[in-house]
């Protein structure tokens, strides 16, 4: 399974890395992106929204279901990836290429609160 | 404990990615759905379709319990392998099942059932059966298994692996099939609007036949392909697109009641007084925001509708649709459809969408 070590994990998919600014890059994982099968949909979030951790934010559909994305962590989402939704099927070739939101975190520290992926690896065997 | 078909094994081996499908294991891709689709367009694909089931009638009034037990009347059928879609209706005019018909002899037709209805069509048959006080043989073939190889060079590429069924083939007409011994049927039939054949045979060969299509470069497809190719085609699925509540002419499928001649078939009585009430169009997603599905409300003129089927079109690459709208809703028209927290314009259109490779919209 491609579980990158340096990445940070959630239970619904999402994998998290911490960027030079402080900004926090969201995706679905590879093992997501094969479970959904091919997508052909994004809807990334707007920037200036503030949500909750674990909060809906924007949707994956493939041919043959729809997925929310949700916030790892709790903040400000600062940037939306708008290009992947001409472009949807990127997400399948390269799914930790892919980031779909950026959020600035209320608390920098949650991140650590999440899977490492050690953690993630037995999630996605369930 | 899911059921297999004779082909189970040889899907596992391919990688496919295996899903519980009405109590079936059944594969649903190889890896890419859509690659899958567009081979079907655009060359050769193969379906393991072996959980339909077959169910042969035979005997002596075999025509005429049929004229009895489906909406769509088989006196229409006079030559050999000749087939016909129709619905068999419970007494309300639901539909119990929709099925393809092949007559052979008078004293012998052939029906495909859908697989999740199956048993429940054997039990209706047989109480049709002592209804009518026909004594005609209802024999499910559980011995029996079934691939789809459809595409525009299905045919040739299955003449290539089976040379010899070609004389018998060549000169099959469209819902028309041949049948070779007592266990094998070629019929050029299908559920994706393309070219191609259904092809029945001893489950114990099941193995065989499959490898020897594939190696002449047909590509094995799962049944994700199976309903985009299908909602393209415009053509409904039991179970969604209409079921034992719903009647065939608020499902699109007025043409394939025939209510010409006056034979008293079951459920007539009940789908007459019933009349019309639903429209049954296809709809083409215009604005981007998401993909049409099962389920969704559509705002019409006329009032509500809903969604029965929807998905991601491969090959217009727009989201599709059949809804049930209300009654005088016309192609042209447009409606919105709430998908989420939107509310998404559609255009009403008169399915299929594709038919042989073209769009049609």
């Amino acid at each position: 399974m491609n579980i990158p070590k340096e990445l940070k994990y959630t239970q619904s998919h999402e994998w998290a890395r911490s960027e030079a600014d402080g900004t926090v890059s969201v995706g679905i994982t590879d093992h997501a992106q094969e479970q959904l099968g091919d997508i052909v949909f994004v809807e990334a979030p707007k920037a200036g929204r503030k949500v909750a951790v674990g909060e809906a934010v924007g949707v994956v559909e493939s041919v043959k279901a729809a997925s929310d994305i949700y916030a790892p962590v709790a903040g400000e989402i600062v940037a939306g990836n708008d290009a992947l939704a001409d472009a949807p099927e990127k997400v399948n070739a390269d799914a930790y290429g892919c980031w779909m939101f950026r959020i600035k975190p209320d608390n920098p520290a949650d991140l650590a609160k999440l899977l490492d992926a050690a953690a993630y690896e037995k999630v996605a065997s369930e | 404990m899911l059921k297999t078909t004779p082909l189970n094994a040889l899907h596992r081996e391919a990688g496919a990615r295996m899903v519980d499908f009405g109590g079936w294991d059944m594969p649903v891709h190889y890896g890419s759905q859509l690659e899958e689709h567009h081979a079907v367009r655009r060359d050769a694909g193969i379906f393991d379709v072996s959980h339909m089931r077959v169910v042969d009638l035979e005997g002596p009034g075999a025509r005429e319990f049929l004229r009895f037990a489906l909406a769509n009347d088989v006196a229409r059928l006079a030559v050999p392998g000749k087939a016909l879609y129709s619905c068999m209706l419970n007494d309300e005019g639901g539909v119990v099942d929709d099925l393809i018909a092949y007559f052979f002899r008078d004293d012998f037709f052939r029906l495909v059932v859908n697989a999740g209805t199956a048993e429940g069509d054997i039990q209706w048959l047989h109480s049709l059966n002592a209804l009518a006080g026909h004594k005609v043989a209802i024999k499910p073939r559980e011995d029996l298994a079934m691939v789809a190889v459809q595409g525009p060079n299905a045919r040739e590429k299955f003449w290539r692996a089976f040379d010899e069924t070609k004389p018998a083939t060549e000169a099959l007409v469209a819902f028309q099939g041949a049948r070779m011994g007592d266990d094998i049927m070629v019929a050029r039939t299908g559920y994706t609007g393309e070219d191609g054949f259904e092809v029945v045979f001893p489950a114990a060969e099941a193995e065989t036949i499959w490898k020897r299509v594939v190696a002449q470069g047909v590509r094995p497809c799962g049944l994700g392909a199976r309903d985009t190719l299908r909602l393209e085609a415009g053509m409904n699925l039991y179970g969604q697109d209409m079921d034992a509540a719903i009647s065939p002419l608020d499902a699109g499928l007025a043409w394939t009641v025939d209510l010409k001649a006056p034979r008293p078939f079951f459920g007539r009585k009940a789908l007459e007084a019933r009349g019309k009430k639903r429209e049954f169009l296809g709809l083409v997603l215009g604005d981007k925001g998401g993909v049409l599905r099962a389920h969704q409300k559509v705002a019409a003129e006329g009032g509500e509708g809903e969604v029965t089927s929807g998905t991601f079109s491969p090959t217009l690459n727009v989201s599709i649709a059949l809804a049930r709208l209300p009654l005088g809703t016309a192609p042209g028209a447009t409606v919105r459809v709430a998908i989420r927290d939107k509310e998404l314009a559609a255009r009403v259109v008169k399915p299929p969408f594709v038919r042989n490779g073209k769009a049609l919209i």
